[in-house]
């Protein structure tokens, strides 16, 4: 017994101190080795791809984020509008619905978002794409379909005195393929379009 | 180019990378654990913790390494969370309470990474990268040790040893794990995914709005989280958050890590009994379930993908743009199979079949291809139970791999399998039967009950994804989901490692002209047959309440 007792104990030591020292590798050495890597060699990468206009930071071409008027729930029909999101675009709360294919609550916001972005849009419910009324996983998705920007362009040509050529070729400057011709799906950048649009209006 | 062609060339190339690097690797880690040379930097490691790495371990001694280490492991993460607002670099955040933080410490030791905290409000920089992180890297080498022992089991003869757990547990981590993922972290930087120490970066969007972006060393962790089969995400939308998984090409390469290992290690294995086609039987096997797998998901969810789905044109609920259907299900199967569970879409709306499969691929014991060591371990075990229903049918003694399968062995074997089943089950019966099921379900009627099935299922064999909607964060689901995982993780290495040790113990029996031909395609259509017969049987009843009910009714 008391054998045993000491041998586990002389076990547990070892392993205490193997372990603090692969913490040392794994967990210290490791992770400042890539940082330094890619501080060094991606700056701004590995800072989150944050984006600028007039030398100040407007958030990052990675994140998603509202395009509501300010302090309401309402959409801003300036702005090319994301997916819909489960947080608000709140980058500290990312996550989806959860709600299961079939589930009755699920049908409902699908049903209602339809409809809401037919009527903002000034289109049929049948032209209304499927990422335009289902809301992401991240809840801070960057991206919209190609199709959820094409219906978007008369509005917004429209809100900033622009004409549909102009905001059209904007959303194609701004429409990033599949990478390497065949891996994920074609994706627009809202963040970087509605800023190519303002810069636009605003000339 | 339409999404399906898109997602043939992606699966092509996948498989040829998969195909490309399998035998480097493979042969590489045969190399590193036959190997007598220690590299310097490890003989460092062994004389700082005073540890003689060329001791020959009997299984007793072999299993207490592993039990004892990880026990310490536990508890020093258990600690490191207990006082993270007095750690640096803790962003602010409070310390965690003691159920989550023991279900979170039981979660990353037991490689399952089932997370019921929130990554972007819960973990400063310090426990990411000094605890979580270190788990991921050292839960995987302990998973790999014990496979590898059990492939000496194989290759030894007439003797108890199975060498030596530290030295294993090392290796893996130096010579293996820690390289690949400085250069998968690497190409993660380069593709998007952030890396630095910084603190929430507080912006004025153009609309006036405030937005909080997240700090974070986001690329280490990313790498090791999917190249050790772990899952834990940085963030609580895991792979599906931009800064995790920024474009289609990280994506391709995550699922890539995901799978590297444990599709490799049938190339170590056969490399170290001396007959490669053994390992070709066993990696076809892993292969044939895992694509069967991609094709139904991906079909499923473009073409049966639930009520709400078809309302909105598509199963675009709870996935990314820049990923699509396509690359959200080759993600959601490589996760299910290989214990992973990391996710680049929320499989709790999916499909009600869809997330069946999902739910099979768990139920299958994580062996197509499974998580690393812990995949290969779990076939072997498998191939048994195969060989010896064999053996029954033409009344002969079983043996593989030139090893006598006896009672002992087989009754080791039959407990192995019998664990994950009793934990998944039990624990979903007494979820639903207490009122804390029900209150922590999202979702109402069959999928609801998916969500509880989906937990234990998930906790149980390591995998660590969700039926995400499920509220599993209470002292409840932690204690008992802690309690799975540990369960499920180490009462089968108990098994394995007393396995190896009566099968390194044996003389081998020559080949003679009634041995069962395991290296041969007939053995691997006997080993998917098994696969799916002990599986079918142990869950159908389960799977029809929840998933089947569910899909079949939409």
């Amino acid at each position: 017994m008391n054998n045993s007792v000491t041998s586990t104990l002389r076990v547990a030591w070892a392993s205490l101190r193997i372990l603090l020292v692969l913490t040392v590798v794994c967990g210290v050495i490791y992770p400042l080795v890539v940082t330094g890597i890619a501080q060094g060699l991606f700056h701004g990468k590995a800072n989150g791809s944050e984006v600028k206009v007039d030398g100040t930071v407007v958030g990052s071409e990675l994140i998603g984020q509202s395009w509501n008027i300010k302090g309401t729930k309402t959409p801003d029909p300036t702005w090319f509008q994301g997916r819909p999101s489960n947080s608000g675009y709140d980058p500290l709360a990312t996550g989806s619905s959860q709600l299961g294919a079939n589930d009755p609550t699920l049908v409902k916001n699908v049903r209602a978002a339809r409809k809401q972005v037919a009527e903002f849009n000034g289109v049929p419910e049948s032209e209304v794409p499927k990422d335009a009324v289902t809301g992401s996983a991240s809840a801070i998705d960057p991206g919209i379909s190609p199709a959820y920007a094409e219906i978007q362009v008369k509005r917004v040509a429209e809100r900033n005195r622009l004409t549909a050529a102009q905001v059209e070729r904007l959303v194609q400057d701004n429409t990033t393929g599949r990478t390497v011709g065949f891996l994920g799906e074609p994706s627009v950048n809202v963040l970087k379009l509605n800023i190519a649009v303002k810069e636009l209006a605003t000339k | 180019m339409s999404p399906v062609l898109a997602d043939v060339l992606q699966v092509t190339a996948l498989v040829g990378a998969l195909a490309l690097v399998h035998r480097p690797l493979g042969d590489y880690m045969a190399a590193v654990y036959s190997s007598k040379k220690h590299l310097r930097i490890e003989r460092w490691i062994y004389r700082g913790v005073g540890a003689d790495p060329d001791a020959q371990m009997r299984w007793p001694a072999y299993l207490r390494g592993v039990l004892i280490f990880s026990a310490v492991g536990v508890l020093f993460l258990y600690l490191l969370q207990r006082v993270q607002d007095k750690l640096p670099l803790s962003l602010g955040f409070k310390a965690i309470t003691p159920d989550q933080a023991f279900n979170t410490a039981a979660s990353f030791v037991s490689n399952t990474n089932w997370q019921s905290y929130s990554g972007e409000v819960a973990m400063g920089h310090v426990t990411q990268t000094a605890g979580l992180a270190v788990q991921n890297f050292l839960s995987a080498a302990v998973g790999m040790a014990v496979a590898v022992a059990l492939v000496r089991g194989f290759a030894l003869s007439r003797t108890g040893d199975l060498g030596n757990f530290w030295s294993d547990l090392v290796r893996g981590t130096v010579r293996i794990l820690v390289p690949l993922s400085v250069v998968a972290a690497v190409v993660l930087v380069a593709c998007g995914a952030i890396q630095n120490f910084g603190d929430i970066h507080h912006i004025t969007t153009l609309t006036g709005d405030k937005q909080a972006l997240s700090p974070g060393a986001v690329a280490s962790q990313e790498a090791i989280k999917n190249l050790g089969t772990n899952g834990g995400g940085f963030f609580n939308a895991n792979s599906a958050h931009p800064f995790e998984n920024p474009n289609g090409l990280s994506n391709l390469l995550e699922i890539f890590l995901l799978l590297v290992i444990p599709f490799s290690m049938p190339r170590t294995f056969g490399k170290m009994v001396g007959s490669l086609k053994q390992g070709y039987a066993i990696v076809a096997a892993m292969g044939a379930v895992w694509i069967c797998a991609v094709v139904a998901v991906t079909w499923l969810e473009y073409a049966h993908p639930g009520t709400a789905s078809q309302l909105a044109g598509g199963a675009m609920e709870g996935k990314e743009q820049r990923f699509g259907e396509g690359s959200s299900s080759l993600f959601a199967v490589s996760t299910t199979m290989t214990s992973t569970g990391s996710v680049n879409s929320f499989h709790d709306s999916f499909g009600g079949l869809s997330g069946g499969v999902l739910l099979l691929g768990m139920m299958l014991g994580e062996i197509t291809p499974g998580g690393v060591g812990s995949g290969l371990y779990g076939m072997l075990i498998m191939a048994i139970i195969a060989v010896f229903l064999a053996g029954l049918m033409v009344g002969r003694t079983p043996e593989y791999l030139g090893k006598k399968i006896g009672t002992r062995e087989i009754k080791l074997a039959a407990c192995y399998i019998l664990i994950t089943p009793a934990l998944v089950l039990i624990g979903t019966a007494a979820a639903i039967a207490l009122p804390d099921g029900k209150a922590a379900m999202t979702n109402v009627g069959a999928h609801g009950f998916s969500e509880v099935l989906y937990a234990f299922t998930s906790a149980s064999n390591n995998n660590g994804s969700a039926f995400a909607g499920f509220g599993a964060n209470t002292p409840f689901f932690n204690t008992t989901l802690g309690l799975c995982m540990l369960l499920g993780r180490f009462l089968p290495m108990v098994f394995v490692l007393a396995l190896a040790g009566s099968l390194a113990e044996q003389k081998p029996i020559p080949e003679t002209a009634g041995t069962l031909r395991t290296e041969k395609p007939l053995f691997t259509g006997l080993l998917v047959g098994t696969l799916l017969i002990v599986t079918g049987l142990t869950f159908f009843p389960a799977l029809a309440l929840g998933p089947l009910a569910e899909g079949l009714t939409s």
